[in-house]
């Protein structure tokens, strides 16, 4: 299965008229994705990349029954861009823009509790690489060819640090079941608990790697989640140990400014749930072969790494 | 961005909020001229750096004369301000003068962003002038705290029950009740991520006034206040940084002697830690971005070795949007045109990585090459202590 995203999941892209999005759409299609039209304001009728294009979410969804969709607009109009699909019944949104206002996702995040929990959306991101169920379909901008295909899940907030991981596990001959990208800002669409919770139920995902870094609650929460409620095992990786307290570190959300925010103390956090640490970045993948190989969870071909 | 204690002030008291009357000055005959124009008897010279804890490191001072206005505005001017939280110093530029409050009782008020309700977060103490972590840590439950709804805004009965808890007497309440709402309308309006009054002063006659004032803003909401972009201050912020920042880079400047250029916030945050793991320090922080162009490559090879402590440059790049290939012939580019005298570590990875290491091969450059992430940190923290003269 995966989680979030197959390849016969609808998917529209918002600002695919764009320079970036008319890139990315280009990539999505030619990994798998099931893209089934774009969104671009004043541009209803045309099409792009042999997609029809729409002037409104509302109209794509009814006209190509898109359940999914991936967010490209300029970042004083993204927020806007969320909470439109939100209202258009799109299931699963991901959010790729870099640079929104704090208070605009304040904002969406409480927009959306005008729905149902049944009816919410799932947001991941703003400002993440996206989403990848290898071998599926992809809902991001992510370099497709690092993953394999297989059993384990990976929730990380930076892009690159989680190429790292994919790139690391596919090297010990170990495939990823779904991907998912929560993005580096203050306030986020859905947390390392949310797709904890969702990789927990998921048949296909043995194990997980969250890889956070410093700033806010998330991990600390993902944490407690994995010690009351998880049976699979996870392995965690926090960057920042050598990042000075009050310093923004490129992510708008990446910056220690209260108790349990640092790197060490988020350790130390996880450690005490009785998560796997891995001790350096370079042995994500190792530490996730580690803890496979005590479950009995490692196919024979992995074995010999 | 942080702003100046004047500046927030200027601010909050267009929201409203009272505050003592003052002003600017960038010499000391304009400091005690000041006086004059403000008139009584004692006046606070205050150093605008951007930082905290200027009062215990002699950057505020209460001053009797026009006299003592002037040889302490004397004694700011030129100098750098070391407090706890720059431990570097802040160069003093500008003084700011005010008329000596009344004080008859101290208290804290600050509005932040919280994290974990995801909604802004009204904290509030009886006992002004400390810093409130402090307070937290001792006393977690002599802090009042009240989570804003979004869609209401800081209701009256809210900021009533936080007057009251602050043990303000009847007659204060509807005063200082308006003021936080004030407080949080500046701190909406203009897309604030801290807004802090510490002290907020009920002076002898019973009045709330907001002596220490202390906001920074949304850098992603910048687009829509070009009035609060205007107030940046350049002279406050690390050279180094400046540099960068002016060039479209994300940087911090460290303390070590490893200069970084990778891809990615948390690459990068993850870089840096294994370089510390492996027995070095890195110089920065350095997140070149997505679309890394030969152009882009080269700026960050002049922001990293702007800083002259660093003995050693490691790049690392995880390409995904990029492509080594690009990254390669950037940095082959860079070394024609900067004259590059330290060892340079590079380890590529992801799109095009056969084709970026085969363009760093083939250009007979003295560059080290690593395949993976430990093995390049290693790499660089040896070269480091090759580095070190004897």
């Amino acid at each position: 299965m995966a989680i979030l995203l197959t390849e016969h999941t609808p998917v529209l892209v918002q600002g695919i008229t764009g320079r970036i999005g008319r890139f990315h759409a280009q990539e999505m299609i030619e990994y798998g994705t099931n893209v089934v039209g774009g969104v671009t304001p004043g541009r209803g009728g045309s099409s792009e990349l042999d997609r029809p294009v729409f002037n409104t979410v509302k109209d794509a969804v009814r006209a190509t029954g898109a359940e999914a969709s991936i967010v490209f607009v300029p970042p004083p109009f993204a927020a806007d861009a969320i909470m439109e699909a939100a209202d258009a019944g799109i299931r699963y949104c991901v959010c790729i823009t870099d640079g929104i206002p704090t208070q605009d996702m304040l904002r969406v995040k409480r927009y959306m509790w005008r729905y149902r929990a049944a009816d919410r959306m799932v947001l991941t991101g703003p400002n993440c690489a996206g989403t990848i169920s290898p071998g599926k379909a992809m809902l991001g901008i992510m370099p497709g060819h690092i993953y394999t295909p297989g059993r384990v899940g990976i929730i990380g907030r930076s892009g690159t640090l989680g190429y790292e991981a994919a790139s690391q596990l596919s090297a010990l001959g170990i495939g990823v079941s779904t991907s998912v990208g929560i993005g580096g800002d203050p306030i986020n669409g859905s947390s390392f608990r949310d797709h904890l919770a969702r990789f927990e139920d998921d048949e296909d995902t043995d194990a997980v790697i969250m890889i956070g870094e410093i700033g806010g609650p998330q991990e600390a929460d993902g944490a407690a989640f994995f010690q009351q409620r998880m049976s699979k095992p996870v392995v965690a990786y926090i960057a920042g140990i050598s990042a000075p307290k009050g310093r923004k570190m490129g992510h708008a959300g990446a910056i220690v400014s209260g108790v349990g925010e640092s790197a060490q103390e988020k350790v130390e956090i996880l450690r005490a749930a009785g998560v796997r640490v891995a001790p350096d970045p370079s042995s994500m993948g190792a530490t996730i072969v580690a803890v496979l190989g005590e479950r009995g969870l490692i196919p024979a071909a992995a074995d010999a790494s | 961005m942080d702003v100046h204690e004047y500046q927030a002030k200027e601010i909050l008291a267009r929201y409203g909020i009272p505050v003592p009357r003052g002003g600017l000055a960038y010499s000391p005959e304009q400091a005690s001229y000041r006086c004059t124009e403000l008139g009584g008897d004692a006046w606070v010279v205050k150093a605008q750096v951007h930082s905290g804890g200027r009062g215990e490191a002699g950057g505020v001072k209460v001053c009797r004369s026009d006299r003592e206005v002037h040889d302490v505005a004397n004694g700011l001017f030129g100098t750098r301000l070391v407090t706890r939280q720059a431990p570097g110093g802040k160069p003093v530029y500008r003084v700011y003068v005010e008329e000596a409050s009344d004080i008859a009782r101290e208290l804290y008020l600050a509005l932040v962003l919280d994290r974990a309700s995801e909604k802004i977060l009204v904290v509030a103490s009886s006992e002004g002038g400390m810093e409130i972590e402090e307070l937290a840590e001792r006393d977690p439950d002599a802090v009042i705290r009240s989570v804003v709804e979004p869609a209401v805004g800081l209701t009256s009965f809210q900021a009533r029950e936080i007057a009251f808890a602050l043990g303000l007497e009847a007659g204060q309440i509807a005063q200082a009740a308006k003021l936080f709402q004030s407080a949080y309308r500046a701190f909406r309006d203009l897309d604030a991520t801290m807004l802090e009054i510490n002290p907020l002063v009920v002076t002898g006659e019973g009045e709330l006034v907001a002596v220490d004032a202390k906001m920074s803003f949304d850098d992603n909401a910048l687009f829509r206040h070009p009035e609060i972009t205007e107030l940046r201050d350049r002279s406050q912020e690390d050279p180094r940084e400046r540099h960068a920042s002016d060039r479209g880079l994300a940087y911090v400047g460290l303390d070590g002697d490893i200069g970084c250029m990778i891809n990615g916030a948390g690459l990068a945050m993850a870089t840096m830690d294994m370089i510390k793991l492996a027995g070095g320090e890195p110089a920065n922080f350095l997140d070149i971005g997505g679309g890394a162009s030969p152009e882009r490559v080269l700026k960050a090879f002049r922001a990293v070795l702007n800083d002259k402590a660093v003995r050693v440059m490691l790049i690392n790049i995880f390409a995904g949007i990029n492509r080594c290939d690009w990254v390669a012939e950037g940095v082959v580019a860079a070394f024609g045109q900067i004259d590059v005298t330290i060892p340079v570590v590079v380890r590529l990875a992801g799109t095009n990585v056969e084709e970026g290491k085969r363009i760093l091969r083939e250009s007979g450059l003295p560059i080290i090459t690593a395949d993976n992430l430990a093995e390049a940190a290693q790499e660089a923290v040896t070269a480091a202590r090759a580095a070190v003269p004897a």
